[in-house]
């Protein structure tokens, strides 16, 4: 490789790198834990559990676990309502002032089997919380979730920049060489390369992944934009559907998955809110096999007459999003793939830091003059030491 | 050693890096086609060289490394 051209990889690995590190390593941070949400939920005594019951127990009536719910906050509306994720025994109702979107949000679990009220979780507060808000957009919304994307794109153009350098360091060093015997900055250079290239493909799709979510309320708007505006066409000009004018939602629900065989709830957007119509209960179903299980399948009933107004499937760019989700949060594989994407995750703080590390020490060795060209004196050092 | 061809030479820089990314691709996506089956077990086994790799070149592996030249 050209002298000029590793200058020009340098300068580039330096700055994508430098601007993005700070907020890559508290994205790391804070993604360490949440890996683990649902272990760590059980171990606080926050996950809430259901009773036992004989697995043939009947399930209660939908609109009766509502009424448990609006009994609670009479004050509020309900904006979606969901079967637990790993217990479908349970309901969990989100109740708002309004349908808008907001943060301003409480939670009411229901036995599925009784409708009987479980509990009233806050997930708004608390240490996890506050760990998922730094990590999605920093309490800032969805500036702070583009800003975020944005910061991940300089992550993968620091990723890619630096495995072009990789070859220009590793000239002459077997794979893994980690030159102890001399100066920490030597051997922390070895390390960076050693972990960087380790965690390369990883790194990559979990940026790239954790990008694309950042764009995922943008997506959902276009999706209406794209797809629902002809579905919504006969609805023009009519105002929000009343709740006392709306139909029953458990026989909603029925005719939705009539529309879907094979196929189990995820949840329920209520009418107005941010993922439905404001005529519409759409109703998220997925499937049930391991792919289609990642995918969705809005069923759009009609909120006055409980009849499926329709089932459209969901374009390449939304099912994109929705497989990206996994792949992001590595909780597709089990315990052993949490335990991996921790450890993955360690690494990837450990890049970080020692690359941080390494451009503080050099711009502290560095004379003045020479800091233009200060970005190839890794370079050459390492092939110089080789 | 003198300097080896460039292939040889870009199979002695490459060929480890090559083999742990298409190991993570692989472990990537095979749990995204199976149900805590044999998916699982193959991400477990494709994800977990790539971390026993650098946890051994970083640290277990002690002795001073042989160099090339």
């Amino acid at each position: 490789m050209q002298n000029t051209t590793i200058k020009t990889w340098a300068w580039v690995h330096k700055w994508s790198s430098l601007v993005c590190t700070v907020f890559m390593l508290l994205l790391c941070l804070t993604g360490l834990p949440l890996i683990f949400h649902h272990e760590i939920g059980h171990l606080l005594g926050t996950e809430v559990e259901a009773p036992a019951m004989p697995p043939d127990t009947p399930r209660a009536n939908l609109d009766d676990v509502l009424t448990v719910a609006r009994a609670q906050y009479p004050d509020r509306v309900v904006q979606f309502a969901s079967p637990g994720e790993d217990d479908y025994n349970l309901w969990f109702v989100t109740m708002t002032p309004t349908p808008e979107p907001t943060t301003d949000f409480r939670s009411v679990v229901v036995d599925a089997r009784t409708a009987a009220l479980l509990a009233e979780p806050r997930f708004d507060q608390g240490f996890m919380w506050i760990m998922f808000k730094l990590h999605v957009d920093l309490f800032a919304g969805l500036a702070g979730k583009l800003f975020l994307g944005f910061m991940g794109l300089l992550l993968l153009v620091a990723i890619v920049s630096g495995t072009v350098l990789y070859a220009p360091f590793m000239r002459k060093l077997q794979f893994g060489s980690v030159r102890r015997e001399r100066q920490t900055h030597v051997k922390w250079l070895d390390l960076h390369n050693l972990l960087g290239i380790v965690t390369l493909v990883w790194l990559l799709v979990v940026g790239a992944t954790g990008v694309i979510n950042t764009w995922a309320d943008l997506v959902i708007k276009y999706w209406q934009h794209d797809q629902l505006t002809s579905i919504l066409q006969p609805y023009q000009g009519q105002p929000l559907v009343p709740a006392a004018q709306r139909a029953q939602l458990q026989p909603a629900l029925e005719a939705a998955q009539r529309q879907v065989p094979d196929s189990r709830l995820f949840f329920v957007a209520f009418p107005g809110t941010s993922y439905s119509s404001p005529h519409h209960y759409t109703i998220f179903l997925k499937g049930n096999e391991p792919l289609t299980s990642k995918l969705l399948w809005p069923v759009l009933v009609d909120a006055r007459t409980a009849e499926v107004t329709a089932a459209p499937s969901m374009p390449w760019y939304v099912k994109t999003l929705l497989l990206s989700q996994p792949l992001h949060f590595g909780d597709y594989g089990g315990r052993p793939m949490q335990i991996l994407w921790a450890l993955l995750d360690i690494a990837s703080i450990i890049v970080l830091g020692s690359g941080l590390y390494l451009w503080l020490r050099k711009r502290k060795t560095a004379p003045r003059t020479t800091a233009p060209a200060a970005s190839t004196a890794t370079a050459d050092n390492a092939e110089s030491a080789a | 050693m003198t300097q080896p061809p460039k292939y040889r030479h870009f199979v002695f820089l490459w060929a480890w890096p090559i083999a742990l990314g298409l190991l993570t691709a692989v472990g990537l996506v095979a749990a995204l086609f199976s149900e805590d089956g044999w998916g699982d077990h193959l991400a477990a086994l494709c994800l977990g060289i790539p971390v026993l790799v650098g946890l051994w070149f970083g640290w277990l592996r002690r002795q001073t490394p042989r160099r090339s030249e």
